[in-house]
């Protein structure tokens, strides 16, 4: 079943490409700065965020004595939350906002939430970049355990589009999935320890949220890397991974089941 | 390559009491189907051999765009099956997925790699593209400002850039202005020389029957014929009057007056039809060719006074001639009641190619504002198409004779 899959999308690839690119300058076609946009957005928030919090406020996280530290720790949760509230939130709705192409032209389907994947990716990759040479400007680098970005960011996306594809199927069927997804997002950003750190959470709420919650083993590890400059707690991945794999075979396996019913629903 | 095979194909939708009933099903294990399926085609086998074409008729509703959505793959049959070897292209949606901030080009591009085409594939293809497209220095406009004809020109020359296997062609092809759709007619017409099968989808008479070698007739979901196309049209043509009457008749008897008939029934044309010169009844009329209107009226009730009025329509519903027994000199007085009368109106059809519909009105009087028996719209359709002519513009054939001097 992935064999065929991955044939077709192969066979797509000028498509998503080309849809990829389409969508990164169809944001920024008719403004004056362009893609300077995509840069200046993101800026803005670590800009704000730092002087807010290092600088204003003061704060400080506990355990760790720089003033950028909890700026540090509040950009890497928010940005990586972005990553999956873009790919989750945008599959959840990709069927819909394509029913006309869906229903007229005779495509893989698969290619739809590759290129919301691309298009997210690519966003991200101009935040990390920001993000990263506002580390070095900060002298605050990871170093070396910036590497495990990689699989943890593999993890991410895997999990957000797992997630995405089922609820994007429901959510032809039940547009309700849609709309409690969103306010379901909000509840799920506070119970991660993306603003406050883990630790300021009682030992009972921690356990529960570590147990059930799998971006917070993940939000943890990038916080791991970028604040303290360590390697992540690679036994804490295993849960999110797991599920990440599980919603992968789930999502696959009801978009395969429902795909002809979801077209005649559109 | 081309051949397609479609044996016992059906479609059905399936319809839920409510929403929470398909949330039942879907969660509930083991429990039974909480919903009924409607069925919108039913047992459709047919095969088109390489390079034939085969014309799909049917009035709306009757299950057209969903064979050829199943046919083009995006809808996936409930029974049956589909088999076809080769490439299928459709001319379903032209423009379809178009952006309007991008580039003519831009969306060239998009729209080939949607067909599956690679970057090097439309490269090649493009200066033929832009070629066939002629939209000149538009090619690298946005979308937006072009106009919609000139859409549809670049779609089709994006969707027939290279030639398939199999066509599907839908009747949304009569887009475009009669140049471009002559230009598109001859390129379709080209490949189907090549070998590529057609399948057309059209209510145009003249296109299916100058261009299928078989037509199928679809009426409620169920393949109601398949012959020649000429016998099917017929058969259609025939569906189709009888479906207007029973319109009408369901709208008389509910509101006691409609557009298409009314009046107060004193008298009533019983039987119309349009005769070529041999006395045959005909629904496709030779341009200039002498033709016979004939008219059965019958009393139903004493009438002073009769007159028989008819006009020629257009498509558009313009009168292109009109005229009425009181205008000729020709009144009928003290009708008896069930008297029947038959009239005969022969004149030379000097039309344009293209529909046409009578109008008949029994009155008193040249107008039919006083006594009016009964007022009958389409009481007939018939089509005028060019034969031996010579192509010209217009809805009337006014031949002229063209001398020409140097001076």
């Amino acid at each position: 079943m992935m064999i065929g899959f991955q044939r077709a999308l192969w066979g797509y690839r000028g498509f998503i490409l080309g849809s990829v690119k389409r969508e990164f300058q169809s944001k920024y076609r008719n403004s004056l700065l362009g893609a300077a946009w995509s840069v200046i957005q993101p800026l803005a928030m670590i800009v704000v965020y730092t002087i807010i919090f290092s600088q204003v406020m003061k704060t400080k996280l506990p355990g760790t004595d720089t003033t950028f530290a909890y700026s540090i720790h509040l950009c890497a949760g928010i940005i990586s939350w972005g990553l999956l509230a873009e790919i989750s939130g945008r599959t959840l709705n990709i069927f819909l906002e394509h029913a006309n192409l869906l229903k007229k032209l005779s495509f893989p389907r698969l290619c739809l939430p590759v290129i919301v994947v691309l298009n997210a990716c690519l966003n991200f990759a101009i935040i990390l970049g920001l993000f990263l040479c506002f580390l070095i400007a900060v002298g605050h680098f990871p170093g070396w355990p910036v590497l495990a970005l990689f699989p943890l960011l593999a993890i991410q996306i895997a999990f957000s589009v797992g997630l995405g594809i089922n609820l994007g199927v429901l959510n032809v069927f039940f547009r309700d999935v849609g709309q409690l997804f969103t306010v379901m997002l909000q509840f799920w950003f506070w119970l991660t320890p993306i603003v406050y750190p883990v630790a300021i959470l009682p030992e009972a709420a921690r356990s529960i949220v570590q147990a059930w919650n799998p971006m917070a083993p993940l939000i943890t590890a990038y916080q791991d890397i970028f604040v303290l400059g360590q390697w992540p707690e690679w036994g804490t991945l295993l849960m999110p991974t797991t599920v990440a794999v599980a919603f992968c075979i789930l999502g696959l396996r009801l978009f395969r089941k429902r795909a002809s019913e979801m077209l005649d629903e559109l | 390559m081309g051949s397609i095979t479609v044996t016992n194909l059906g479609k059905a939708y399936k319809q839920y009491a409510s929403r929470w009933a398909r949330l039942a099903e879907w969660v509930i294990p083991f429990s039974k189907p909480r919903h009924s399926q409607q069925w919108v085609l039913k047992g459709i086998s047919f095969t088109v051999n390489p390079g034939e074409a085969l014309g799909i008729i049917g009035i709306n509703g009757a299950g057209k765009s969903t064979l050829l959505k199943m046919i083009t793959g995006t809808t996936q049959p409930t029974s049956g099956s589909i088999h076809i070897a080769g490439r299928v292209a459709a001319l379903l949606e032209l423009g379809m997925g178009f952006h309007p901030e991008f580039t003519g080009r831009q969306n060239a591009y998009m729209a080939g790699q949607l067909l599956g085409y690679s970057m090097e594939d439309i490269n090649r293809m493009m200066p033929q593209i832009e070629a066939f497209a002629e939209i000149g220095e538009y090619i690298d406009q946005p979308v937006r400002i072009y106009s919609s004809g000139m859409q549809m020109r670049l779609a089709f020359s994006v969707a027939t850039a290279q030639r398939p296997d199999v066509l599907v062609v839908d009747e949304a092809l009569s887009v475009g202005d009669t140049y471009f759709q002559h230009k598109s007619f001859d390129r379709i017409r080209e490949f189907r020389k090549q070998g590529t099968t057609l399948l057309i989808v059209s209510h145009d008479k003249q296109a299916i029957q100058s261009i299928c070698d078989f037509a199928i007739l679809l009426s409620g979901g169920t393949l109601a014929m398949h012959g020649e196309p000429e016998a099917v049209m017929d058969y259609y043509n025939a569906m189709l009057a009888d479906h207007q009457n029973q319109t009408v008749k369901q709208v008389t008897t509910e509101s006691g007056k409609t557009q298409t008939v009314s009046g107060t029934g004193e008298a009533q044309v019983v039987a119309i039809a349009l005769l070529n010169k041999n006395g045959t009844p005909i629904e496709v009329v030779d341009v200039g060719e002498f033709v016979r209107l004939r008219v059965e009226v019958q009393a139903n009730a004493p009438i002073k006074r009769l007159i028989l009025g008819y006009a020629i329509k257009d498509r558009l519903g313009q009168v292109i001639y009109g005229t009425n027994t009181d205008l000729k000199r020709q009144p009928l007085s003290n009708v008896p009641a069930g008297a029947h009368y038959q009239y005969e109106i022969s004149f030379p059809a000097n039309l344009g190619p293209g529909t046409y519909s009578v109008v008949t009105a029994l009155t008193s009087t040249d107008t039919h504002l006083e006594n009016n028996y009964e007022w009958r719209e389409l009481a007939l359709i018939f089509s005028v198409i060019n034969l031996n002519k010579y192509h010209f513009a217009g809805l009337a054939w006014i031949d002229p004779t063209i001398s020409i001097q140097e001076v």
